[in-house]
């Protein structure tokens, strides 16, 4: 700005432009302010390049490709799998185990959790051993279910089952407690019968979270999956895993850990897809 | 004609310190096509009464008599608009307005040109097949009031409507009511803290008195009909306005007294 006489000013104050500021501090360090779409992108990929250089750069200073190998011997390695191991028939099976012990509990804890959040005799009966059996970590039972049913599926798909059941009907059921009672009494002022509330109210208003509830215990259906695999199986991304140690092959362990990584993605982006094709009326909470 | 009668109505809580009377002894009687408003302060069991009437909640005493009838449970009979709108989010604003209609198996043609007609006098015009999440805190209270109205009650509850509502949006919300009601001339008990909404919308106001909560004044509003904007500027307004003040004062003050007393 250029200065202005003296004279000038006294009769035509200047008007006083704050500068506005986007500082780095302002534009990153403000608690809970959205950043640019960009910087969000580059710090995203930013992330990844840094986690695999720095695997990288471990790979190179310990130069023992038994114990760490580099991103790119374990590339090899996972085609080399796929190509003269079958991997692919290990996370065949791993699939299988998961698909049927996650549609199992499913099929079992959304209809009796939405049962106890809605019923109030349902929830005294159910409620209190489901919550303490909720504390016993499903892996605990393992050696029990060797016992009783010995090493094949139906052992695998009961821990899934545990580890996926009780967690999830608890959650079913917060889910269905939360729909506000003034969504059901609109429908009664309409003359809704109980029945008609239930199914054409109550129901439709617990489906979305249910969606968003079954994805999340999903990803904890593979930790049971594995540890039950590490246990005791014969195919499975678990026992291929523990083939691998006893051979001393880090590079397929790590090959087979990134590839149930990379499937619990794919999952969790086609729950995300599911969601968003079923639910278009669903009001976004967070970006 | 339909009429609501609310008949010698008490409502007892039990709580941790003793019994709780939330409403006592309360009569009143809403002649077809009246439109009745509750005020009080908060707290004084207004919403509890409505809720009463509508028949979501049991009450310890008295009964609830639509067309001299006593009623036992909710039904389409009293339609009833919350202060949440509580529109449902994964219907169309059509589909919600004609959730009544569609529950009582109303043709589909018939369904459609009631919510058409509402959908245009509530000025919802072009959001027919928009999703509730789309609509303002206004368009959603207007919706919520066209799926009421598409029930066809013989009465029409109101729970603070417009509480939830900035100062503008209510006032043209208020309007947009006066309107609508003289068009349909439904029975309408409508409950609000809003001292100048209940008179300019009221034919006559029952103001409430803090725990137990009881009527402690009936005021006909003679203030003549349409009423408009200007409404609310003239002088018998501000008359009423001051009357009511002055009785939710003193029972404000009350309220307070008693408070203190017991701590």
């Amino acid at each position: 700005m250029s200065r202005v006489p003296a004279a000038r000013v006294a009769t035509a104050p200047p008007v006083a432009h704050p500068r506005r500021r986007r500082g780095f501090i302002r534009t990153y360090l403000t608690p809970k302010q959205a950043i640019p779409g960009r910087a969000r992108l580059v710090l995203a990929v930013g992330s990844f390049v840094v986690v695999v250089g720095v695997w990288w750069l471990l790979a190179v200073l310990v130069q023992n490709a038994l114990f760490v190998p580099s991103p790119y011997q374990v590339v090899v390695t996972w085609w080399d799998m796929m190509v003269n191991l079958g991997f692919y028939n290990d996370v065949g099976w791993s699939a299988f185990r998961i698909v049927a012990g996650f549609v199992l509990a499913a099929a079992v804890a959304v209809p009796l959790g939405l049962l106890m959040g809605s019923f109030e005799a349902v929830r005294s009966f159910f409620n209190p051993p489901i919550n303490a059996i909720r504390y016993m970590p499903a892996s605990a039972f393992i050696p029990l279910l060797i016992l009783l049913q010995g090493l094949g599926e139906d052992e695998k798909i009961t821990i899934i089952w545990i580890g996926v059941f009780f967690q999830l009907v608890l959650m079913v059921m917060d889910i269905a407690h939360r729909v506000p009672d003034e969504m059901l009494n609109v429908a009664y002022t309409l003359g809704a019968s109980r029945w008609t509330v239930f199914y054409k109210v109550f129901l439709p208003a617990t489906f979305p979270e249910v969606v968003d509830a079954l994805r999340i215990t999903m990803g904890w259906a593979w930790t049971y999956l594995i540890v039950a695999e590490l246990v005791a199986a014969e195919h499975g991304i678990g026992s291929f895993i523990l083939i691998a140690e006893r051979y001393l092959r880090a590079d397929r362990i790590i090959a087979a850990i990134i590839t149930i990584g990379v499937l619990g993605l794919i999952t969790d982006a086609l729950f995300a897809v599911a969601h968003r094709v079923a639910f278009p009326y669903v009001e976004k909470v967070r970006a | 004609m339909s009429e609501i009668e609310i008949s010698d109505v008490a409502m007892r809580f039990r709580s941790r310190h003793g019994e709780v009377r939330a409403l006592e002894r309360i009569s009143l009687t809403v002649p077809d096509g009246q439109f009745a408003c509750i005020v009080g302060p908060s707290g004084c069991g207004k919403s509890t009464l409505l809720m009463v009437a509508a028949g979501l909640i049991t009450p310890t005493e008295g009964e609830v008599l639509v067309n001299g009838k006593p009623t036992f449970e909710p039904g389409a009979d009293r339609g009833m608009v919350f202060q949440s709108y509580s529109l449902y989010p994964w219907l169309s604003v059509r589909r919600n307005i004609e959730f009544g209609p569609e529950i009582k198996k109303v043709p589909a043609a018939e369904r459609r040109e009631t919510s058409s007609e509402l959908i245009h006098l509530m000025k919802l015009d072009g959001f027919a097949d928009a999703y509730p999440k789309v609509l303002s805190g206004g368009m959603k209270q207007r919706a919520a009031i066209a799926r009421a109205l598409a029930g066809d009650p013989e009465v029409l509850l109101m729970d603070e409507p417009f509480g939830a509502l900035d100062a503008q949006t209510r006032q043209i919300m208020q309007e947009l009511l006066t309107d609508i009601w003289q068009r349909y001339r439904k029975t309408v008990l409508f409950v609000t803290h809003d001292i100048e909404e209940a008179i300019f919308l009221g034919d006559v106001i029952y103001v409430m008195t803090h725990r137990p909560g009881r009527i402690r004044t009936t005021l006909a509003v003679d203030i003549p009909r349409p009423r408009t904007f200007e409404t609310l500027s003239g002088p018998r307004f501000a008359e009423l306005r001051n009357q009511v003040v002055g009785v939710i004062h003193e029972e404000s003050l009350k309220a307070v007294e008693s408070e203190l007393a017991r701590a």
